[in-house]
């Protein structure tokens, strides 16, 4: 029986913990001009980059785990931001530019004389949480019902995740929905209450935030290191001989579909207050795709390696794009090719691979695993 | 009988005036009837001019009262002589009205305009189109008599009949009998005529004619028969106008259905026949749009007389230049990944970002102006509106071509042989003899060529940017998964059809909303037949 937090495990709660409350405290307890106070910006940009993680450890579900490479995970995770932005444009009430108390800004501009039904129960932040949680999920579960049963897999649920992201693009972008168009929804004011532009406010979010990684990142652990899991690996591995033990494949790839995607809606939700706009960008298929190589480079099916992959592209992407623009889609597409073909297995993979040549170079005498194999 | 003995002394002394100018001057050759009438003060004396004038059926005639109605008629105050001037304040060109010649310049003091009321105007209007009808140049007839079509006037009646007599055009005699006929609907008719009319009317697929006939098939017509008769035509030309919209309607699928089939052939052969998604394909596609431009370019400033060739050039340049990028992104990527797809798929998504960023460091990210050159330029107009742009229809007929030539590649020469060789069996075909490693390049820079090709046909008809390919690269997917992996003949097939729906479904839903819906309904169908419209069967699939 392994313990439910490994080592990486243990390493990887930390250092979130120990970033998130220590950047809430530098930010709050330490004076404006000091070297070591951490600015309102930049508790905004841990929170975004405690999203991408979360979002990341839900793609690494289905892909390190299940073998479901899926090219649409963007949408869950657009989705879960919608759910969120429509009870924020809630919350502005008659603050809008148009000051209407029933309808959204853009709404009134459409000339919609009163709100969409599907508009209905967002003024309640408990029924928006659960919608961003029960929308991906739902659009998850029709679509895996549908792809896993009919045995559609590899390179096929790639590309139709893949339409469906870019399908759902295509329908937000049009006004006619009732999302706001092209504009997305924007101009939020605050959530339960709370100004979300105050230092605290943020702070707080950020917080949830790591809180929801961390929660996030125990239940994939559980669920990938329960007898569930043992099976899902085996369909992941070899398909055809799971079925052919007696199991149903589809049901097990269902369950992490639906899940991982509940997992990227909250980190869609999440993401909305902090960056303050939810738009069709988000369900952009070059987005979705980006987020399998933040996989990718941390280390496919290790879970802690997604989080820091996500981290690591996304404070590059930081960096370059404010530093050396042009430079940026050279370095992402450079790290694309280099990850597959020199570090398949992901940074923590590498590292693993590391420690154990240290090991066995330290213990010769210790029966090697991979000896056996070969 | 005063007028005339009045006209003609007056005519008489502007004969005699107009020799004397025309001895002094030299200026004007030649007099036309009704013409010194035009410069008189009274109205009902130009209007006498007018007629006069285009009873002559004088070639100058048509242009004389047009320049009339525009205010371009002038005569000069001291000798009356009336010239076509342009220009103003000092500056006036004068033309001579008859022999259309320049005959010097004159300051605005100098010259009076010919004065015209509306009801000067409606007469030349009227004198014009009877004018035209007999005009020289078949086109202008035409257009008179369609102008005749759309605004009935029984005045005319007389002047078409003579003008029909004479005609020899075709299309001018239908276009002559529809104007007839549409002025022979008017309740004031006998009713044989009429009916007659309403039949003549029924055949014609002119745009005019249910306005026509409309107002006839309602309780307005006191005359059933006449009412009947409408009903019965209207009814034939509605049939034929859904007809010609279907038929415009499938012209435009088809369309849409060769673009999607000239940017899904390459994949067709690097996803379908080689198992390798590549998702640079679409930055193959632009590529081949950019050196499309570029070739251009050279050609405007080496050799603009032969700009119409540009696209000749461009079309194996273009086949080198991203066969060669795509040989080279084999070698270099893709090869280390067989077997490995999703990982390929990585790769060279990888590779699309560096070569779209490398596009827009060196060309800038705003569109480039790729021109069309004449031979593809303007429309081919079918009967009932329906337009045919020769672009488009050039680029059917060139997928269809490179869709050839790529079957007949594969079918008939010993690379082709070899490529399927390799497919169905690498290993037999390595104990063959064959370099599969060899065969893989070639097959790679083969599928990013013929996409190189495809940026050539895409440049004529999309704006050729940076993003270009990414607006390509999902549905060239969807066409080939749809088609069926590894067969080009399902390639075809799944372009045509995804563009037809596309086309037919677009005027009811709108354009997003059918793309979305043409989306969905792939994704359905993959889950009713995962490996396509023409899947392989047997062993290959399991592979």
């Amino acid at each position: 029986m392994l313990s439910l937090i490994d080592g990486k495990g243990r390493i990887f709660i930390s250092a979130v913990l120990v970033v998130a409350l220590g950047a809430v405290m530098l930010n709050a307890y330490t004076p404006t001009g000091s070297s070591f106070h951490v600015p309102d910006y930049m508790i905004g940009l841990i929170g975004k980059y405690l999203c991408y993680a979360l979002l990341a450890i839900s793609v690494d579900l289905v892909w390190g785990y299940a073998g479901i490479l899926s090219l649409g995970h963007g949408a869950f995770f657009a989705l879960g931001g919608y759910a969120m932005g429509m009870h924020l444009m809630r919350e502005i009430g008659d603050r809008g530019v148009y000051g209407n108390p029933d309808l959204p800004d853009f709404m009134v501009f459409l000339n919609w004389q009163e709100l969409p039904w599907y508009w209905n129960g967002f003024d309640s932040p408990l029924f928006a949480i659960l919608m961003c949680m029960i929308v991906p999920g739902a659009l998850a579960f029709g679509f895996g019902w549908f792809a896993f049963r009919s045995r559609v897999t590899g390179v096929y649920l790639s590309i139709i995740t893949q339409a469906m992201t870019f399908a759902l693009m295509l329908a937000f972008f049009r006004n006619d929905m009732g999302f706001g168009g092209n504009n997305g929804l924007t101009d939020f004011k605050d959530f339960l209450g709370f100004d979300l532009q105050a230092a605290g406010t943020r702070s707080a979010l950020m917080l949830s935030s790591a809180a929801a990684l961390i929660g996030g990142y125990l239940v994939c652990r559980w669920m990938t290191m329960s007898k569930y899991g043992r099976v899902l690996a085996a369909v992941r591995d070899q398909e055809s001989r799971t079925r052919f033990l007696g199991y149903r494949p589809e049901g097990y790839k269902l369950v992490a579909f639906v899940v991982s995607a509940m997992i990227a809606g909250v980190a869609g939700a999440l993401f909305v207050p902090q960056v303050g706009i939810i738009n069709p960008g988000e369900f952009s298929p070059a987005n979705s795709i980006e987020i399998i190589v933040w996989v990718a480079l941390g280390g496919r099916g290790t879970l802690v390696g997604a989080a820091l992959g996500a981290v690591a592209v996304n404070y590059l992407k930081t960096y370059l794009t404010g530093a050396l623009p042009e430079i940026w889609l050279f370095a992402l597409g450079g790290l694309f090719i280099a990850v597959t073909l020199f570090f398949p297995k992901g940074i923590v993979g590498e590292i693993g691979r590391f420690t154990n040549l240290i090991k066995r170079f330290l213990k010769p005498s210790l029966p090697s695993m991979e000896v056996r194999n070969d | 009988m005063r007028d005339l003995i009045k006209f003609v002394a007056l005519f008489l002394s502007a004969l005699a005036f107009a020799s004397v100018a025309a001895v002094a001057s030299a200026q004007a050759s030649e007099t036309l009837p009704g013409l010194t009438l035009l410069s008189e003060k009274s109205a009902s004396k130009r209007a006498k001019g007018i007629e006069q004038l285009a009873d002559s059926g004088h070639p100058s005639a048509a242009t004389i009262l047009n320049a009339m109605a525009e205010g371009d008629l002038y005569f000069r105050k001291r000798d009356n002589q009336l010239f076509i001037a342009t220009g103003s304040g000092d500056a006036f060109v004068l033309t001579d009205p008859v022999s259309l010649d320049e005959v010097g310049t004159a300051s605005g003091k100098e010259l009076k305009k010919v004065r015209v009321n509306n009801k000067l105007r409606r007469l030349i209007r009227g004198f014009l189109g009877g004018l035209n009808l007999t005009h020289s140049d078949a086109k202008v007839r035409l257009e008179a008599a369609s102008n005749l079509l759309k605004n009935p006037d029984p005045d005319q009646r007389t002047i078409l009949m003579k003008a029909l007599e004479k005609e020899g055009d075709d299309s001018v005699v239908r276009a002559m009998s529809l104007a007839i006929a549409a002025i022979d609907i008017r309740p004031e008719v006998p009713q044989e005529k009429r009916i007659a009319a309403v039949t003549t009317l029924g055949d014609s697929d002119a745009s005019e004619v249910r306005a026509l006939l409309t107002p006839l098939t309602g309780d307005a017509e006191n005359d059933i028969e006449v009412r009947q008769a409408a009903i019965i035509a209207l009814d034939a030309v509605e049939d034929r106008l859904v007809l010609y919209r279907a038929i415009g309607g499938v012209f435009q699928g088809i369309s849409l259905g060769s673009v999607l089939l000239l940017a899904a052939i390459g994949l067709a052969i690097t996803f379908g026949v080689m198992g390798v998604i590549n998702m640079a394909h679409g930055e193959m596609v632009m590529i081949g749009a950019y050196v499309t431009f570029v070739i251009q370019e050279a050609f405007r400033s080496a050799a603009p007389e032969y700009f119409g060739l540009s696209l000749a050039v461009a079309v194996p340049a273009a086949f080198l230049a991203s066969g060669m990028i795509g040989i080279g992104l084999e070698r270099s990527v893709i090869r280390w990944l067989y077997g490995r797809p999703l990982e390929t798929l990585l790769a060279t998504w990888g590779v699309s970002l560096i070569l779209q960023q490398a596009v827009r460091s060196i060309f800038g990210p705003t569109n480039r102006e790729v021109g069309n050159p004449e031979w593809m330029s303007g429309a081919m107009e079918l009967a009932g509106g329906v337009l045919l742009t020769y672009n488009r229809i050039w680029i059917i007929v060139f997928a269809l071509a490179v869709l050839f030539g790529v079957w007949a590649l594969i079918r008939f020469t010993s690379i082709g042989l070899e490529m399927r060789a390799v497919t169905q069996n690498r290993r037999m075909a390595n104990a063959m003899g064959i370099r599969s490693a060899r065969v893989d390049a070639l097959t790679f820079g083969l599928g990013s060529g013929v996409a190189g090709m495809a940026g050539v046909a895409l440049s004529q008809i999309d704006n050729v940017s940076p993003n270009l390919g990414q607006s390509y690269i999902i549905d060239s997917f969807m066409v080939v998964v749809f088609g069926g992996v590894g067969n080009l003949w399902g390639t075809l097939v799944g372009a045509l059809s995804l563009g037809v729906v596309n086309k037919f479904l677009e005027p009811v839903s709108g354009a997003v909303l059918a793309k979305i819906i043409v989306l969905v309904a792939i994704i359905l169908f993959i889950q009713r037949r995962p490996r396509g419209l023409f899947a392989l069967k047997g062993r290959a699939v399991e592979n």
